[in-house]
């Protein structure tokens, strides 16, 4: 599904390298967790992926089944199947919530030549998938984000997913600002989306989301490279030990 | 003082190159404005009210001329149940218009009754006018008054059911119209006026409106698209107490567009809302100049303006709240903000809060600012393409002085029609 080789990345405007040639490998149908201490470039690692503007690719390359994504527009990306969730989704005030997710979606159909779905359909197939994210009618009048608590914005990012059905879903840091029941519900709407055809990459500080949304495989990143990589005990462990051992360990 | 030998000339010849209609009610007001007009000389590019505007095809003898301009579209307001009169190059069309009758307000045509002498006007043609030359010169409409060819007069006496809408068509290259009207809203009325249009080559138009007590006016205007449009435009209010004045202007291209709106809050408790959208793109320039008097207590105003800048588009807000000693309780608001989305346009804004009474509120606020990079992001990474996107985010923004329409069936339109016009710069 995703294929990373020696991705190599700097900052657009400054002399810095924070990605120095990571390599991963996820296949169709499995989730990937990603942890590491601040700054170890998990974050970017996302960014780079879904086209944000301000990286430079130095080196490395990125393919999403086969197709190079790193020369792609971001909207190119999504139609191509690829998702990020925002540590820190966006508000916009004056776009409604319904007019952005409708026009996200029939802009994804239209990229991949299928028609656009009606405003009956898409009203119908919105309510269905908010329900079971506890997301009512207000929050979806409202300006996307805008005045949502940090739960809202992080289930309002699930719901895009549940709607766009995205093949590789990038989360990033999706359990950082919430509470533990908000963490419940935002993790079975993910797991209510994991299926044979669709992979996961999940980016966090900490275990405990990962009690949640099971992994097949833990990576540990630090200073842009990944150090290690086992199953969902290397999560465990990190949590009981901190990172110091395993940089330790791996010099 | 007397002006310099320049201004006077330019003056001069301006007048020159008019003619005034003779007789009837509005002569002594004529009379008035024009030895207004020439006490205080047309504007050049030293008068400080001008500083962002360049005033000489405003000025100059005969319109630049203007191409025609074909959009492609219905007219707007098109869908609006609504009395329609109809201008083109500044010549009323009785073939286009409706019927000028309606419950609640009579209307008549400047140049229809012009040579009578008695006419419940006569004491309002360029009375308001002759009041707003102080602190800030505008010689320019009492031109209008001195010249005016044509217009309506609308007297309103009860709630008018249906918009009246004024509407400007553009047919000659040449054309350089002079339109005035007057509006008396008597205590309590209500009425809703929609002007459209290009309107001619050039064109010069002043709006009085005296609303009484307890009455509501509401305005809603769009500027056409068309490229080489010239337009001055003065909206003069005088609001009674418990009344309620809200204006909005949608301006969509056009070489020169000047548009003043100065009002009075007189009586206690009035409301005044101005609020304007404009989308420039090209060699446009646009200028809101707004000058909001507070001179009773407890009223409360609200300047609204949000314009969209690229390719070399310019916009200008000059917008001011003066609150009068004895003004208690004011409520005064300012916003005027702008999206540029290259770096070939630029916004020009000189806000102005002038105030002496001590227990108010005023704010004021400008903004310049780009497209916001991560919201763009954020809708592409969602599959927006960037073009769709930017126009989503312009919509946004202009959105927020839409929403100062009333009228949700005249809003949804007026989002309507910039959307399109969003659309089509993309295709």
């Amino acid at each position: 599904m995703l294929e990373i080789k020696n991705l190599e990345v700097k900052l657009e405007e400054e002399d810095k390298q924070i990605l120095k040639g990571v390599n991963l490998s996820i296949e169709s149908g499995s989730v990937h967790a990603i942890m590491g201490p601040n700054g170890s470039g998990k974050s970017t690692l996302s960014y780079v992926l879904s086209g944000r503007e301000g990286y430079e690719v130095i080196g490395g390359e990125a393919h999403l089944d086969g197709e190079d994504i790193l020369e792609l527009e971001p909207e190119e990306r999504a139609a191509a199947g690829l998702f990020l969730a925002f540590q820190y989704p966006v508000e916009i005030p004056g776009v409604g919530n319904m007019t952005f997710l409708r026009t996200a979606l029939n802009a994804q159909r239209a990229a991949r030549g299928e028609d656009e779905m009606s405003a009956a359909d898409f009203l119908k197939l919105v309510r269905e998938k908010a329900k079971s994210l506890k997301i009512d009618g207000d929050m979806l009048k409202r300006p996307v984000n805008v005045g949502f608590s940090g739960g809202e914005k992080k289930r309002n990012e699930i719901l895009q997913m549940a709607l766009l059905e995205p093949k590789m879903c990038i989360l990033d840091e999706t359990d950082s600002g919430l509470d533990v029941d908000a963490m419940k519900l935002v993790s079975e709407g993910v797991n209510a989306l994991r299926n044979e055809g669709r992979s996961f990459l999940v980016i966090t500080h900490y275990q405990r989301l990962l009690d949640h949304i099971k992994p097949d495989v833990v990576h540990i990143m630090y200073d842009g490279r990944i150090i290690k990589s086992g199953g969902p005990d290397l999560a465990l462990e990190v949590e009981n030990n901190g990172y110091a051992d395993l940089l330790a360990e791996v010099g | 003082m007397a002006l310099a030998q320049q201004v006077s000339d330019a003056t001069e010849e301006r007048i020159a190159s008019l003619s005034m209609p003779e007789g009837g009610f509005t002569a002594a007001a004529r009379a008035d404005a024009l030895a207004r007009v020439r006490q205080m000389g047309l504007p050049g590019r030293r008068d400080e009210y001008w500083k962002f505007t360049r005033p000489d095809t405003l000025v100059q003898a005969g319109a630049p001329k203007a191409a025609l301009f074909d959009p492609k579209e219905a007219p707007v307001f098109d869908t609006v149940d609504r009395l329609r009169i109809v201008f083109v190059d500044g010549v009323f069309d009785k073939e286009a218009s409706d019927d000028l009758t309606l419950e609640g307000l009579t209307i008549e045509r400047l140049a229809d009754v012009s040579d009578r002498d008695i006419h419940w006007a006569k004491d309002a043609y360029g009375a308001i006018e002759a009041t707003v030359h102080d602190p800030v010169q505008r010689p320019l409409a009492a031109l209008n008054t001195a010249f005016a060819q044509d217009g309506v007069l609308i007297h309103v006496t009860g709630k008018v059911s249906k918009p009246v809408n004024i509407s400007y068509m553009h047919r000659s290259e040449t054309s350089d119209a002079y339109l005035h009207h007057v509006i008396r809203m008597d205590e309590g009325s209500e009425m809703t006026l929609l002007e459209n249009g290009p309107a001619a080559a050039r064109f010069s138009k002043v709006l009085e409106i005296d609303v009484a007590d307890g009455a509501k006016f509401h305005h809603i205007r769009t500027q056409g698209r068309d490229h080489e449009r010239r337009a001055m435009s003065c909206i003069f209010g005088r609001l009674g107490r418990e009344s309620e004045f809200k204006s909005f202007t949608l301006t969509a291209n056009g070489v020169m567009t000047r548009n003043e709106c100065v009002l009075t809050l007189t009586g206690d408790d009035a409301i005044a809302h101005v609020a304007g959208a404009c989308l420039g793109d090209g060699d446009f320039h646009h200028d809101d100049t707004v000058f909001v008097t507070h001179d009773a207590e407890r009223c409360e105003s609200r300047q609204v303006f949000k314009k969209v800048l690229r390719n070399g588009a310019t916009g200008v807000f000059q917008g001011k709240i003066l609150v009068q000693p004895g003004a208690q309780k004011t409520d005064g608001y300012q916003i005027s903000q702008s999206l540029l989305l290259d770096g070939d346009s630029q916004f020009l804004a000189k806000p102005e809060l002038e105030i002496y009474a001590d227990d108010v509120a005023c704010s004021h606020g400008s903004t310049s600012g780009a497209i916001d990079e991560d919201s763009l992001f954020y809708l592409r990474a969602r599959g927006v393409p960037e073009a769709q996107a930017i126009n989503m985010l312009v919509l946004a923004f202009l959105a927020e002085a839409v929403d100062e329409i009333e009228n949700e069936e005249i809003s949804d339109e007026i989002l309507g029609r910039l959307s399109d016009w969003l659309e089509r710069r993309i295709d």
